[in-house]
């Protein structure tokens, strides 16, 4: 059976598991939908972006980047649900591409991720978020934080294949300074200077930023990197990341049957 | 016809090492088309990693099989396309149905949707889980489960069956009802490799037997060699208090007595069978015994390897 099918089949039975048991996606659902009312309305009053007081504006699309970053858990941890539960050693055990698994789990994955950009705007906009930029704009924004997913989606393949038990956990942990030093939340022109270097660096505030720029929300920025450089940054960053990650992830696999 | 052509696998000199330590120490195993044969040894024996060896899930550090005609080390794809696996822990989906499981491994295994539903329906039926089909596997008991994994193999009709201590921590009758099934599928034409820690199942089941421990093979016989080289069922007879002395006595005569004073039982070798426990009996009569129990037991797994490891070392 090839790849793509065996993919397609997998991500149907992602599908099937959140028709059952609707309480996974939608504490999923939830969970995002309860930080854009904590940041924009409880916190959002008290948080100044440079350059306009339009924060809801700067946090939708800063939340939809936070979002993608958290998504790289559920991936680690239904991939390490399935090997504990024996699951992959019986699709490794079947005569099927071994990359119908990822594939499968990035599939359903990006579904959900897709689902989670759609709701967000949908509050967002009864925030009184506004993007001012063409569809196709917005649609390229979109695409570009389901690249970063695709990156991050490798990210979390290789942790739940080399990480046991309490080192996951530590991922988890690890997802938010990552999340937070980061131009999701506040703009880097109000960090202390080191956590501004550092800001400008992480991957997520490429992404965020470019998305803010396609959207034409504030993008909190001046000058510096990501004033220039977001939309190729976002970009670049996921292949990168997609460049390392990829191959280890295929060397933990075949490192299964060792 | 030429010895081998019907054997679903053969394998010889299977060895796997954990840092230098062997889990599997040189299994030569065959088994012909059709048959049933058990792995039998204690937790630690090896019996997991030459199940997951055969299954391609694990590469050997040496050795080599042929499972259904592929080579394991070469076509692990073909090897795959021949074999189901039943490993240690019910591989099926919690949130899913039995029918769903069965549906998505079968399609996952390229049968169509309409034969998929179609396989997963008479499976159920078969497997007597029709009343649960729909229902989450998380509500199913732990015989229901192995049994649903045990369906999932047979979806593509597999030459050669693993089923890694496929009874371990089910109940009597979810027992019975797996061992039928077991059966029931040798004589469809499927080979079945069966490790088991107990030597009731792999003697109920197997037509062959091979123990191991510490990953090497400590015997491969028919169960029934296999019990006469093991030697003879016991007599265990428990006695009132302060009896033992007395009983100990009169049972002198008899072979392999022994007695323990913390159970209170002394046990007999059952050398000649039933005459052997009337004899017992009779002698603990005459000397104004009366036992509290009486009864005839295998050999235990422990009894087992002692005997076979004794006779390693002599
Ligand atoms: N992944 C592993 N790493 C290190 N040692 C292992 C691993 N898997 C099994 N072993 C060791 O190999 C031996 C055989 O294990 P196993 O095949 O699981 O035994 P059984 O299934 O008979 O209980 C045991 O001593 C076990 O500790
Ligand atoms: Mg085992």
């Amino acid at each position: 059976m090839n790849a793509l099918r065996s993919g397609g089949l997998l991500t149907q039975r992602e599908l099937l598991r959140w028709i059952r048991q609707p309480a996974t996606p939608l504490l999923n659902l939830v969970f995002s939908v309860m930080q854009l009312l904590i940041f924009g309305v409880l916190f959002g009053g008290s948080i100044v972006v440079p350059g306009g007081d339009d924060y809801i504006g700067y946090l939708v699309p800063g939340l939809l980047t936070l979002t993608v970053l958290f998504g790289l858990s559920s991936t680690q941890t239904a991939m390490t649900a399935d090997a504990t539960r024996g699951i992959t050693d019986r699709l490794r055990a079947m005569p099927m591409n071994s990359s119908g698994i990822v594939l499968g789990r990035g599939g359903a994955d990006l579904l959900m991720s897709a689902i989670e950009f759609a709701l967000l705007l949908a509050v967002g906009l009864l925030l009184g978020w506004r993007a001012s930029a063409s569809p196709a704009a917005i649609l390229l924004g979109l695409l570009l934080l389901l690249w970063l997913r695709f990156a991050l989606l490798w990210v979390g393949v290789f942790f739940a294949l080399t990480l046991k038990g309490p080192a996951q956990v530590a991922i988890g942990m690890v997802m938010w300074p990552v999340g937070f030093v980061s131009t999701v939340f506040v703009s880097p022109e109000r960090l202390p200077a080191g956590l501004a270097a550092v800001a400008e660096w992480n991957p997520l505030s490429a992404t965020a930023t470019a998305v803010r720029q396609l959207f034409g929300n504030p993008t909190g920025v001046s000058g510096g990197i990501l004033a220039e450089w977001a939309l190729p940054l976002a970009l670049l960053w996921p292949l990168a990341l997609t460049a390392v990650l990829l191959p280890l992830s295929a060397h933990a696999y075949r490192n299964l049957s060792r | 016809m030429v010895e081998g052509m019907t054997d679903v696998l053969d394998a010889v000199g299977l060895t796997k090492r954990y840092r230098g330590v062997p889990a599997l120490d040189g299994l030569d195993l065959t088994l012909p088309a059709g048959s049933i044969h058990g792995l039998l040894g204690p937790n630690g024996a090896g019996k997991s990693t030459a199940v997951r060896v055969l299954a391609t899930l694990l590469r050997p550090d040496a050795g080599r099989a042929t499972i259904a005609g592929h080579d394991l080390l070469t076509d692990a794809r073909g090897v795959r396309s021949a074999i189901g696996l039943v490993g240690q822990t019910a591989a099926v989906d919690e949130v899913l149905s039995g029918r769903q499981n069965l549906v998505l491994f079968a399609r996952l295994g390229g049968v169509s949707r309409g034969d998929a539903t179609r396989r997963a329906t008479e499976l159920l039926g078969r497997f007597d889980l029709e009343d649960a089909a729909d229902r989450s596997v998380s509500t199913y008991s732990g015989g229901m489960r192995r049994k649903l994994d045990i369906a999932v193999t047979l979806l593509r009709r597999p030459a050669l069956l693993f089923l890694d201590e496929p009874t371990t921590g089910l109940d009597p009758r979810a027992r019975a009802e797996v061992w039928s099934a077991v059966r029931r599928i040798a004589h469809d034409g499927t080979a079945v490799l069966l490790t088991t820690q107990y030597l009731d199942e792999a003697d109920h089941l197997a037509d062959r037997i091979t123990v191991l421990g510490a990953g090497r093979v400590l015997a491969s016989d028919a169960p029934d060699t296999l019990k006469r080289r093991l030697g003879p069922d016991r007599i265990v007879v428990t006695l009132p208090a302060g009896s033992l002395d007395t009983a100990e006595a009169a049972l002198e005569g008899f072979d392999g007595t022994s007695v323990d004073a913390e159970r209170s039982t002394a046990t007999v070798d059952a050398s000649g069978g039933p005459r052997t426990l009337l004899a017992v009996l009779a002698a603990l009569e005459r000397s104004g015994v009366t036992p509290e129990d009486v009864l005839l037991r295998r050999p235990t797994l422990d009894e087992v390897f002692l005997a076979l490891t004794d006779k390693e070392l002599r």
